[in-house]
């Protein structure tokens, strides 16, 4: 549904604007290998799927990326790993969540490519503290939601105590 | 194949709104002073070619539709094309295409761009991100690069400063530029001091949401013969494409490294040897580089071989890569990073290197500039776009 009207500029003059909204609704087939992954993390597990030289794909995809042939094996991967990039962001955007907020792309230990989540648990109110807390090389784990919503906000990373 | 050239640049003085025009009317102006640069009409062009990234940017489904006329396309060939940031000049690879085959003489690359019309770009492009798998997280073009930037920093052991290095040189040469929509200079103590929108990107490493209309057009050898035509020629061209998982650019066994672009270097390579380029810094006069955010132009100056790898800061604070400075000048124009309408971005880097070696840009001319290069990067650092070009067609020596 659109919502539609016509304004006269501010300063009186004769341009007028017309203002729309899109709003479009969407109901996406997932698929079945990314179906799987997102029921793993209903059961506390991270799924890659195994290249035909070796490599585990995380999350789960059907067909490699470098090769264009399809994976095979499905992997579990271990739910720690180290933060290979990261950025915490303090800029609101519309449609967007409101910041701050940290994401970081995750290498999860036997897995070949990194997963992408939020980074959660951490104060993000002092910029410096914050960056240092997720820089590269940062240990965390995966932390699952308690009540799965089939998606993938139902994980997220959060930082290992420091010993 | 056959030779091709360009022989119009337009573009208009770009702002954040304009409520003269409607889109069409802004296309329409972008096509006028391209077709009135080269000195010819609608009716001299054969084929037209139609740059336009996402169409909820302009709030039109098929925004070629509606534009078609304002092109003075009806009656003839046209196609759009979308290639993200690299539209504007992937459109121009498709026109040299059509004229390097010999099908056409005459084809005219023309669009505009008005993004600040959404309201919310940054909502729009959050849309290009998988359904499954990424949508959740609220990724957008500013976080993409962000985490590009962080790991450029990590493995050269660079810092913001260096990023700010990009801006004031970009700002200080859009100064010069009277059709950049960013044009006040500003100092390395005023970017540290932005805010911060996703670190370590801050409001002064990044560009404005542009409006205005660009175009140019592109001739054959025998046309531009046959009318005493001195175009800019296009001597090389060059494209790559590179994963769609930012996850598969980290790690051990990956390709290449998001902290790089070697996807945009490989890009470089093929447009370099069709030109004969074998010396970049020495036989390249100016670049003209797709870089929307200032750490982006420190691994595209490293992609086109001006600067070894983590070595273009150390070039930066040596006074290299800018106007006056010893070298190739680095967006002499100002860049993406001054001026940035979506769309038409890339035919604006074509047209101002194409100017460039014709001695013909105004105050940011670089001195007795040659040879130029130009490119764009469009997705996610996905789709990579290069071009050599040459006042002549005499060997690059």
């Amino acid at each position: 549904m659109t919502t539609n009207k016509n304004a006269s500029a501010k300063d009186g003059s004769s341009e007028r604007f017309y203002e729309q909204t899109w709003d479009l609704q969407y109901k996406h087939a997932l698929g079945r290998t990314v179906s799987r992954f997102l029921d793993g993390l209903a059961e506390g597990k991270i799924w890659g799927r195994r290249t035909t030289d070796g490599r585990v794909l995380v999350p789960a995809r059907s067909y490699d990326d470098l090769t264009h042939e399809e994976t095979g094996e499905w992997v579990e991967v271990a739910n720690n790993g180290v933060i290979e990039m990261s950025t915490v962001v303090y800029e609101a955007f519309n449609g967007l969540p409101k910041p701050p907020y940290a994401l970081a792309y995750v290498m999860l230990e036997g897995a070949d490519t990194a997963l992408v989540g939020y980074v959660k648990g951490l104060d993000l109110s002092v910029q410096s503290v914050a960056i240092e807390a997720v820089k590269i090389g940062s240990r965390v784990h995966v932390c699952f939601a308690k009540t799965p919503t089939g998606t993938a906000a139902d994980y997220w990373f959060e930082l290992d105590a420091t010993s | 194949m056959i030779n091709v050239g360009i022989i119009g640049f337009g573009q208009s003085r770009f702002q954040t709104k304009r409520t003269d025009v409607t889109f069409p009317e802004l296309v329409k102006e972008g096509a006028d002073l391209a077709l009135a640069d080269a000195g010819i009409t609608i009716k001299d062009v054969d084929a037209v070619v139609y740059p336009l990234a996402p169409d909820a940017l302009i709030g039109v489904g098929n925004g070629e539709r509606w534009v078609i006329d304002a092109l003075g396309a009806t009656g003839k060939p046209f196609m759009r094309v979308n290639n993200g940031g690299a539209t504007g000049m992937s459109a121009v690879l498709t026109a040299w295409t059509h004229v390097a085959s010999g099908l056409f003489d005459v084809v005219l690359v023309a669009g505009a761009d008005r993004v600040s019309e959404s309201g919310s770009a940054q909502s729009v492009l959050n849309k290009m991100w998988d359904v499954g798998y990424e949508r959740t997280i609220p990724l957008n073009t500013i976080t993409m690069l962000a985490l590009s930037a962080q790991r450029y920093m990590h493995l050269y052991d660079s810092d913001e400063t260096d990023m700010a290095l990009v801006t004031v040189k970009n700002r200080k040469h859009a100064s010069l530029n009277p059709y950049a929509h960013l044009r006040t200079p500003i100092t390395v103590e005023e970017v540290l001091a932005s805010r911060t929108l996703a670190w370590p990107i801050k409001l002064g490493d990044a560009c404005p949401a542009s409006t205005g209309a660009a175009g140019v057009v592109l001739v054959s050898e025998r046309y531009a013969q046959r009318n005493n035509l001195k175009p800019a020629w296009i001597r090389g061209i060059g494209q790559n494409s590179e994963t769609y998982w930012m996850g598969a650019r980290v790690g051990a066994k990956s390709q290449g490294d998001h902290a790089d672009a070697d996807a945009l270097a490989h890009a470089f390579d093929i447009a370099y040897k069709q030109a004969g380029i074998t010396d970049p810094v020495n036989q390249i006069d100016v670049a003209e580089i797709y870089a929307p955010f200032s750490s982006v132009e420190l691994h595209v100056i490293e992609a086109a071989h001006l600067a070894k790898k983590g070595k273009s800061p150390e070039g930066l604070r040596n006074g290299k890569f800018t106007l006056g400075g010893s070298g190739p000048v680095v967006n002499p124009s100002g860049g993406t990073q001054c001026t940035n309408p979506i769309a038409v971005t890339g035919t604006i880097r074509v047209g101002e290197a194409a100017n460039q070696v014709l001695g013909r840009t105004g105050a940011h001319q670089v001195p007795n500039a040659r040879v130029a290069i130009a490119s764009a990067i469009g997705g996610d650092h996905q789709f990579y776009s290069t071009m050599v070009l040459c006042s002549d067609l005499e060997e690059i020596s």
